[in-house]
């Protein structure tokens, strides 16, 4: 924040140096310094030291009834997006259907006690989003997405899927081979608890392999097809296969 | 001996320039976009406030392009000839004086001997305070445009980074709000230095009180002006 060196011209009428009696020093630039190097540090060194701080913080924000610690930056705490125009979808899990259509031999559709009924799997991962955050062993606990298609059974010639949630606003796409992974799952709880509103209840996507915007919230549709239709977040930018650590320019 | 003068001169003569229009069209730019800046921040750190307002693609695109066009204020002013009150007021941030170093010292003490302590130091045009101010809205701009740019263009940098930058950006983001929050908190305290960043001018009595030695330089300059003048007169 040094300013560019005054025209010499004629001894000056005017003052260009404010002090010229010496004994400053260039304070302000230093400041103006350590703050830009602060900010390096901050990019190179700050998921390291954001983790760290997280063990201090999580204890803090486990016993905070208030919720305000939540707003400390750098806690690993979800940051929720609304895309929409309008509020979230509000379903309750008794209103809750899950379609099955597209090419598959049944059409099926699947209540929330249906998804209840079936074979439990349960995951704990690291939640990434693509933009930086992740929470660090979240568990997630529903039915296996490959169940599913086995139920509805898949015709030959089907290659993709395509995911809607309940206000239409929000879809994702898988391929077939994708979505036959153990780590795919049609999740109805999270955190140990049903899944909320606001991460996307009463039930939602689990794509544990890839960043988080695969995961689609109030998921209410699946359709089988024969090719790949990116997604809401795909359509802004994002890769359609979204590998954590492989893809987005990674 | 005193000669007689209009009271239109005598008015001037009693009031400083303080901030030209180069510096008051940068102050009040930077503030719009900074209170956009921090308002669109908000809604989208906010889970409530971010599920409340939706949106996000658009409050996204007007945040970036806010950021982006953070420096020209304070460039465009810079340069050119317009720039030259500025350009003074930068080299006034950056140098410190003993008198500064006791200034921001006694910020830890209890009032009644903070007030005397500073009564007694020679302030420039700016004070310790308002010194660092600046330095740090000055490295604010800088890393919240780099640490912003690696959120949004995001492809080429490694995920540490990207999360890095996230985690730097948003702490900064906060000191930003507590920093904006008591500079336009003093300035409420303060109507005449509020009231010369809108007209430009502040009156003599005010600056002897709080700036004393930018007075001394600004009599100087005036007395080398109409000195020269004078030697330039034919006569």
């Amino acid at each position: 924040m040094e300013s560019p060196p005054e025209d010499p011209g004629p001894p000056s009428t005017e003052t260009t140096d404010p002090d010229p009696s010496g004994g400053t020093s260039p304070v302000g630039r230093r400041v103006f310094l350590g703050i830009v190097g602060l900010g390096a540090v901050g990019i190179v060194a700050g998921s390291r030291i954001e983790s760290g701080l997280h063990t201090v913080v999580a204890p803090l924000q486990a016993h905070d009834p208030t919720g305000l610690s939540n707003l400390i930056p750098g806690g690993n705490q979800w940051e929720i997006y609304n895309a929409s125009n309008g509020a979230f979808p509000d379903v309750s899990q008794e209103e809750f259907q899950l379609n099955i259509d597209g090419m598959v031999d049944t059409p099926l559709t699947l209540s929330y006690t249906d998804l209840q009924a079936m074979p439990p799997t349960t995951l704990v991962k690291t939640f990434q989003c693509v933009t930086g955050w992740t929470v660090p062993d979240v568990h997630w606990q529903g039915v296996l997405l490959s169940e599913i298609l086995d139920r509805a059974g898949v015709k030959a010639g089907a290659s993709a899927l395509r995911f809607f949630s309940s206000d239409n606003f929000d879809t994702e796409s898988l391929t077939l081979a994708q979505a036959r992974r153990p780590d795919i799952i049609v999740a109805y709880q999270m955190l140990g608890a049903p899944v909320t509103r606001e991460h996307g209840g009463p039930v939602r996507l689990y794509v544990a392999p890839m960043y988080g915007y695969k995961s689609l919230k109030w998921l209410s549709r699946i359709t089988v097809t024969n090719e790949v239709v990116p997604g809401y977040w795909e359509q802004q930018g994002y890769s359609v296969d979204a590998w954590i650590g492989n893809s987005n320019g990674l | 001996m005193t000669t007689p003068r209009s009271p239109a001169r005598r008015r001037s003569e009693k009031m400083l320039l303080r901030f030209d229009g180069a510096e008051r069209a940068a102050h009040w730019a930077n503030a719009v976009l900074f209170f956009v800046l921090i308002g669109t921040g908000i809604i989208l750190y906010v889970g409530q406030l971010s599920i409340l307002v939706g949106r996000r693609v658009l409050i996204d695109d007007i945040h970036v392009y806010c950021g982006l066009a953070l420096p020209l204020p304070l460039l465009l002013s810079l340069s050119g000839s317009w720039g030259k009150g500025l350009r003074a007021d930068l080299s006034r941030f950056n140098r410190w004086s003993a008198d500064d170093r006791r200034w921001l010292r006694l910020s830890v003490k209890a009032r009644p001997e903070r007030e005397a302590g500073r009564d007694a130091l020679i302030i420039g045009k700016f004070n310790a305070g308002q010194k660092l101010n600046a330095a740090f809205v000055g490295g604010v701009i800088v890393v919240m445009l780099a640490t912003g740019a690696v959120m949004h263009w995001y492809s080429p940098w490694p995920l540490a980074w990207r999360t890095g930058a996230t985690f730097a950006h948003q702490w900064l983001a906060l000191a930003v709000v507590i920093v904006v929050v008591g500079h336009i908190g003093y300035a409420l305290r303060d109507p005449a230095a509020l009231r010369s960043m809108f007209k430009g001018t502040i009156s003599r009595r005010w600056a002897l009180r709080h700036a004393p030695a930018w007075v001394v330089e600004t009599d100087a300059a005036q007395l080398a002006t109409k000195t020269a003048a004078k030697a330039n007169r034919p006569d």
